[in-house]
């Protein structure tokens, strides 16, 4: 294998496996935010219960996010020197935005929210964690501003082969940010509703039955069930935004060789390339155009437009492309049926969680990972399908590799993956460690931070 | 963007400031919870509980200096960035798997099964160890010129070994304020132990530097320069005296001085780097490529700069203020 498609799987592995944690970290700093205010509200110490285990999660979370983190900042330039040297200029200032106003946030008030609930008063450990939430979404927003500018490059000029920043608004605010954002958000959302769903399932199938379980369950279920309609209506537009700014991509995604009207949607084929057609297709008439076109005669656009007369392909390989945009929507829709199923029985004649059969209980315990799924296979599609683009317009991939010996590449990519591999068993291994002791009563004592009278609560109720 | 002359002159020179700042509060930093893994072999199980406990709160903020740094290096001078990180790809990669290693360690010697905790003791001490050691030898080769040859991996390989050293002295003083009794007094032997990396450290690198490039020897041993430049290294071995003399006596009966050893191990960091700084001026690849050849766009530059200004003493705030509501002995981490 050569340096550029080492350094590629390189780069993919290494943002792979950090996308897992603040895809988690994002929605849960939030989601620990609520616990916080609501045990504050209501007094209620089943809150405070929820907190103390999901802010062990975080915790835990937060710190494969950072050092893997760390990993990429330094992999732009050892392994692609050509990016910044061409968008420096636009991706320097967006980094470094997003270093100052969101690493630091997060990681000086992580250590409040996590050490200091003894040493401050109650409302600095709230506002700490308020501004770690705060401070993840920060880093969310700038990191998706400078990846959609990869995709839908607007605000600036080319000189002598240099991009440089013409309008920052346009910059920041390109064609495809508010969607990409929305989308990522609702991802994170949704993935840490079903992994506190998941969790919280698998502890009361172990037998817990406290009142915390029974919250968070209701609240992964019904904060899942909530958000994954937005959630599709959200990667429709960004689908149709797509469309119009990068068609090669959504040809891809599409399986459509040819531009025509009354295009399919494929439910199943394997693109072949070589070929330029697809085998043992399975499809719905017309799908394609009235998703993309609201009619049945909607001209989709076809990867052979994108075939220059020299032979030279400038669209993204096909069949990445195609599969992992079916493995993210078919998670979608298998994220839909269970939490809006779960939530049904739940709400029906007040069951709450006893209304759950062991089998609904059951699979939320795999799909507590579905989060991940369809997050990791969303990624897929949009980078993969910018290729062979690493700005689109501006700058191929290829242009922006370094001439490090492909032996060097290979080596650091064995170690990395290793690593990985350890560490994500670990990572798995420590939750349903924490989950196993949760269930079987080895919970935290229950006191009450300082300054913190209970009694002052309780009138409330 | 005239107002205060060619900003094509002052912007490169305020970000290699800036650069420099992160990297100096960085070493000094991360400089001290490395050390403290660095020590780890060293120390009794409850200890170690203790030594991880007086870092816990802070670790993490401490890396984001690096980041910063790494990010300046970028954003401001992504042709630098470029040349100097492939040309140490090798270290930079085990720097890096080092900082996970220690990193999760953290979280996982508390979370994971108590049977485990050996093993992420150890990935605590070897993360720690790889990542001291690969600076040392980043900081060797980049005194070297980048130039890959036998002769400057050997005196990376040497630098490696004294930062390490440093950084378990600094380590040490660490542990000798934020610790008290059985583990205060260990501490102060560590440090003892420790003092000699930092002494060579700070010898290799002062004399190396002038040997390796005659532009460097020039601008120390010129006269009048050389007069100005007089206090660096005095005023340096005085501090290590002054170091020496303290150690003997720690810990006092009442703790007092048990900053003494930090704060002047932080006063030896910032002089060694003002030197090095005066040394490689204006230089950011040595010899190769100056600040000035290396910068972004000066319109890039300058929207960052703003950022900076507001942004950077806000961080500086509430870093001091973290370091406020942990100060005092380190006490048992706990989320309660």
């Amino acid at each position: 294998m050569d340096t550029l498609l080492l350094s590629r799987i390189q780069f993919g592995a290494n943002i792979s496996f950090h996308i897992l944690f603040p895809t988690i970290t994002i929605a849960l700093g939030w989601m620990l935010l609520a616990f916080k205010l609501a045990w504050q509200r209501t007094g209620n110490e089943k809150w405070m219960e929820a907190y103390r285990f999901w802010v062990k999660v975080f915790a835990l979370s937060f710190g494969m996010g950072v050092v893997s983190g760390i990993t990429m900042s330094f992999q732009f330039g050892t392994n692609w020197p050509g990016f910044m040297e061409a968008v420096g200029n636009i991706a320097g200032p967006l980094l470094a935005y997003e270093v100052l106003t969101a690493f630091f946030l997060e990681a000086v008030f992580l250590g409040i929210m996590l050490f200091g609930a003894s040493r401050v008063p109650v409302w600095m450990h709230t506002l700490a964690t308020f501004l770690v939430a705060f401070g993840t979404t920060m880093s969310a927003f700038w990191i998706l501003v400078l990846n959609s500018w990869m995709h839908t490059p607007a605000g600036f000029e080319m000189r002598d082969g240099v991009a440089h920043a013409t309008d920052w608004l346009a910059i920041i605010f390109n064609p495809s940010m508010p969607y990409r954002l929305t989308h990522m958000l609702l991802a994170s959302g949704l993935t840490v509703a079903f992994l506190i769903a998941g969790v919280s399932a698998l502890r009361w199938l172990w037998g817990d039955r406290s009142d915390a379980v029974r919250a968070t369950l209701r609240t992964g279920v019904f904060v899942g069930a909530a958000l994954i309609p937005l959630q599709i209506l959200a990667g429709d537009f960004h689908g149709l935004n797509t469309l119009e700014h990068q068609p090669a991509k959504v040809a891809a995604m599409e399986g459509n060789w040819e531009t025509r009207g009354n295009v399919p949607l494929l439910l199943f084929a394997v693109p072949d390339e070589a070929a330029r057609e697809n085998r043992f297709e399975i499809g719905i008439p017309n799908g394609a155009s009235l998703i993309l076109k609201h009619h049945a005669a909607g001209v989709v656009p076809g990867l052979n437009d994108f075939v220059g007369e020299d032979g030279s392909v400038m669209h993204p390989p096909v069949a990445p492309v195609f599969y992992s945009f079916r493995v993210m929507v078919g998670t979608g829709f298998a994220m839909l049926f269970l939490s809006w199923g779960a939530a049904i029985l739940m709400t029906r004649r007040r069951a709450g969680v006893e209304g759950l059969p062991r089998p609904v209980l059951w699979a939320m315990v795999p799909m507590a990972l579905s989060g991940w799924v369809a997050t990791l296979a969303g990624w897929y599609t949009t980078e993969i399908g910018r290729q062979p683009w690493l700005v689109t317009g501006v700058l191929n991939t290829e242009q922006a590799v370094a001439a490090v010996p492909a032996p060097m590449v290979a080596t650091t990519l064995i170690a990395y993956l290793t690593v990985y591999a350890a560490l994500l068993i670990a990572y798995i291994g420590a939750i349903l460690y924490l989950a196993r002791k949760a269930a079987h009563g080895d919970r935290p004592e229950t006191t009450t931070p300082r300054g913190q009278p209970m009694a002052a609560h309780v009138p409330g109720e | 963007m005239t107002y205060f002359g060619d900003p094509a002159l002052w912007l490169p020179l305020t970000f290699a400031a800036l650069m420099g700042l992160s990297i100096l509060i960085y070493v000094v930093l991360d400089g001290f919870d490395l050390g403290v893994g660095v020590l780890f072999p060293f120390a009794e199980p409850a200890e170690k509980d203790r030594m991880v406990a007086s870092i816990g709160p802070f670790w993490d903020a401490n890396e984001t200096w690096l980041v910063l740094a790494i990010g300046i290096l970028l954003v401001a001078f992504p042709a630098a960035h470029g040349a100097i990180l492939t040309a140490l790809y090798l270290p930079v990669a085990i720097m890096l798997i080092g900082l996970i290693l220690r990193g999760v360690a953290f979280e996982f010697r508390a979370k994971a099964p108590p049977a485990r905790k050996g093993l992420w003791n150890l990935s605590f001490y070897a993360g720690s160890m790889m990542t001291a050691l690969s600076q040392g030898y980043m900081l060797g080769m980049y005194i070297m010129g980048l130039e890959q040859r036998p002769a400057t991996w050997a005196f990376a390989a040497l630098t490696a070994v004294f930062l390490t050293v440093g950084y378990s002295f600094i380590g040490a003083a660490w542990l000798i304020l934020k610790t008290e009794g059985a583990l205060q007094r260990k501490a102060v032997g560590w440090a003892k132990g420790g003092i000699w990396g930092l002494i060579l450290g700070l010898g290799a690198v002062s004399l190396a530097s002038p040997l390796v490039s005659p532009r460097i020897f020039d601008k120390w041993f010129a006269m009048p320069e050389a007069l100005f430049l007089a206090p660096l290294p005095i005023i340096s071995a005085a501090l290590v005296a002054l170091l020496w003399i303290a150690l003997r006596r720690l810990p006092a009966r009442d703790d007092s001085f048990a900053w003494f050893p930090f704060a002047v191990s932080i006063a030896l960091f910032a002089l060694a780097f003002c030197g090095m700084a005066y040394s490689f001026y204006p230089y950011v690849v040595p010899e190769k490529l100056t600040i000035y050849e290396a910068a972004s766009a000066p319109e890039s530059l300058f929207i960052i700069l703003i950022g900076t200004l507001f942004v950077l003493p806000m961080i500086l705030g509430y870093t001091a203020l973290s370091y406020r509501v942990f100060r005092g002995k380190a006490t048992a981490l706990s989320y309660e």
